[in-house]
């Protein structure tokens, strides 16, 4: 695999092709449990360890499975991974594993992992696939935290709150707040959830026409070099 | 000097602006029932709220690069901000009134593509952002015709002179029958029930004077309130110890505003008159399910937001049967060519 491909791979996962962003895949858990910093981070992490694992497998039995019975084979791996998933939550952070609830045996669910298998893994080999599952998951997990951080600013004035259930005691101070004595309970609530996504989405579509009109403004100018000098000597 | 012409005449249709003011107008009984009952601070609101609307229009209109002027004058953002308004509580903090026509114009309008475009009632969503939000805030009434003691601020305000809305004490009546409820007069004093009464009474008087002026048609009122009527008559019959009467449900919290004022929303709402009806109807029916075994103190809100959300498909099946060839259709019509 060449160094373009993996930065193709990377442009296309983070930006231009985002599961959450542009594919609007994976919605439910997305505007579900993004009321926090911790949870978001807790869910996209599971969902990028599950993209990643799926990805790969999905990968190495790409020439043994028929495709007529392809997309049961590709939900199996994907359930035994968010399994996987699961009990590793269960077993090293059980307080965001009971606020995360079943959002988690959801991930089975997420049609970002069962449609990067089918559109990407099951065509390529194990290492782009692999590269895919990161660059994807990745983009997913930062949505998700962008949501989450802007959620849990304007909703109970406060940042990182609960950071603890992740990464242990030592992560208790990393609170910040930012608003004292703030509530904006719509913010925490689902509507928030789709007004932020909505106003993410129209950001990125905004910051892709400034750069389209860059592009054009600057392509126009490496053409319009020659005319102008003609002009100028009229 | 009187001229006279034979027919036929050409009519001159009305334009919004002349419905707005209107409108406007007919909210004046409902404004000072208000104003009477809780004090000057829903005229407070009422500035607010209008002022917001005005800026946030022109606001978002700049941005869009629309005209400006022609659409402010129009009166439609502030017949919103005024509808959102009569519907807080006087003594709600001045940020309440402004953040919520924001919201109102903003996004529940402008977002979707300004007047005309919304596909829910601006005013309606905007309480129910605002309910959802702050419901403490949004739940304190003054004690009616004792506002001088109250006073404007909201902070000021005491426990004592705040008072649950007749609705919200209903519900919370917890074991109590409706008989002992009544004789309680510390859960919900005789004044309270006036009061909405009186508002009431205002709301109604500028309905009928629409209905007459036929800016709004009967079919959404009438259905809506029959509905409600029906349902809440049935189960009062059926046990009237735990279950209101329907003079309740009509005279109690913001049944008639909306009956004349929101549901008859010529955007939001269904467009055929019988497609009205079935609107009206929809709203009735989940008013009074939503205040019977629902959890918000009122109703009206969440039932005109989901009826709207029903109202494309109401549409698709009221169409009114068009003779000869099919005009062009525009909007949710073009929902001809489906299957």
């Amino acid at each position: 695999m060449s160094q373009t491909s993996v930065r193709e791979l990377a442009i296309n996962g983070l930006w231009h092709n985002n599961p959450a962003l542009v594919q609007l895949l994976g919605l439910c858990p997305l505007l579900a449990v993004t009321g926090s910093v911790v949870n978001a981070l807790g869910l996209g992490l599971a969902t990028l360890s599950v993209l990643v694992g799926a990805n790969v497998a999905v990968s190495l039995i790409r020439h043994h499975v028929p495709t007529s019975v392809r997309l049961p084979a590709f939900v199996m791996i994907i359930a035994s991974f968010v399994t996987c998933a699961e009990l590793l939550m269960q077993a090293y952070t059980y307080s965001l594993y009971q606020i995360l609830g079943i959002f988690i045996p959801l991930i089975v669910t997420n049609c970002a992992i069962l449609g990067r298998a089918d559109a990407f893994a099951s065509r390529q080999p194990v290492s782009a696939a692999a590269v895919d599952g990161i660059m994807m998951g990745l983009g997913f997990l930062a949505v998700l935290l962008v949501l989450g951080a802007i959620r849990e600013v304007l909703g109970q004035g406060t940042l990182f709150s609960g950071m603890a259930l992740l990464f242990g005691e030592y992560a208790k101070h990393w609170q910040i707040n930012v608003f004292a004595d703030w509530h904006l309970l719509i913010m925490i609530l689902p509507p928030g959830a789709f007004f932020t996504m909505s106003v993410l989405i129209a950001l990125k579509n905004i910051i892709d026409q400034q750069l389209k009109k860059r592009q054009a403004a600057v392509s126009n100018t490496v053409h319009a070099q020659p005319s102008r000098r003609v002009r100028v000597t009229d | 000097m009187l001229s006279l012409f034979a027919a036929p005449h050409s009519h001159v249709p009305r334009r919004m602006p002349q419905v707005m003011r209107q409108v406007m107008f007919a909210m004046l009984p409902g404004i000072i029932g208000l104003t009477i009952a809780f004090g000057p601070g829903i005229l407070v609101n009422l500035l607010l709220s209008m002022v917001t609307a005005l800026l946030t229009e022109a606001w978002i209109l700049r941005l869009r690069h629309r005209p400006v002027g022609k659409t402010l004058t129009d009166g439609s953002a502030v017949v919103t901000g005024m509808l959102l308004a009569v519907a807080l509580p006087a003594i709600a903090p001045w940020w309440i009134p402004v953040l919520g026509t924001f919201f109102a114009v903003a996004v529940t309008k402008q977002l979707f593509g300004g007047l005309g475009q919304n596909p829910f009632n601006p005013a309606m969503a905007a309480y129910a952002f605002l309910l959802i939000s702050f419901p403490l805030e949004m739940s304190l009434w003054p004690q009616p015709f004792e506002w001088h003691i109250a006073g404007f601020s909201w902070y000021e305000t005491a426990d004592a002179v705040t008072g649950a809305t007749p609705l919200d004490a209903f519900r919370h009546k917890g074991m109590l029958t409706a008989e002992e409820f009544w004789q309680q007069p510390q859960l919900l004093s005789p004044d309270m029930v006036l009061a909405w009464e009186w508002v009431a009474l205002g709301w109604a008087l500028g309905g009928v004077w629409l209905l007459w002026q036929r800016v709004i048609h009967w079919q959404a009122p009438v259905g809506m309130l029959s509905a409600l009527s029906l349902l809440a008559a049935f189960f009062y019959g059926v046990d009237p110890s735990h279950y209101a009467s329907p003079w309740f449900h009509w005279v109690s919290g913001a049944t008639l505003l909306s009956a004349f004022f929101i549901v008859t929303d010529p955007v939001s709402g269904a467009t055929s008159r019988l497609g009205q009806c079935f609107f009206g109807i929809g709203v009735g029916i989940l008013v009074y399910v939503i205040r019977t075994w629902g959890n918000y103190p009122d109703a009206v809100a969440f039932a005109v937001l989901l009826m709207n959300f029903a109202a494309p498909t109401i549409d698709y099946y009221t169409r009114p049967r068009v003779h000869g060839h099919r005009k062009a259709q525009r909007g949710l019509k073009q929902k001809d060519s489906a299957p």
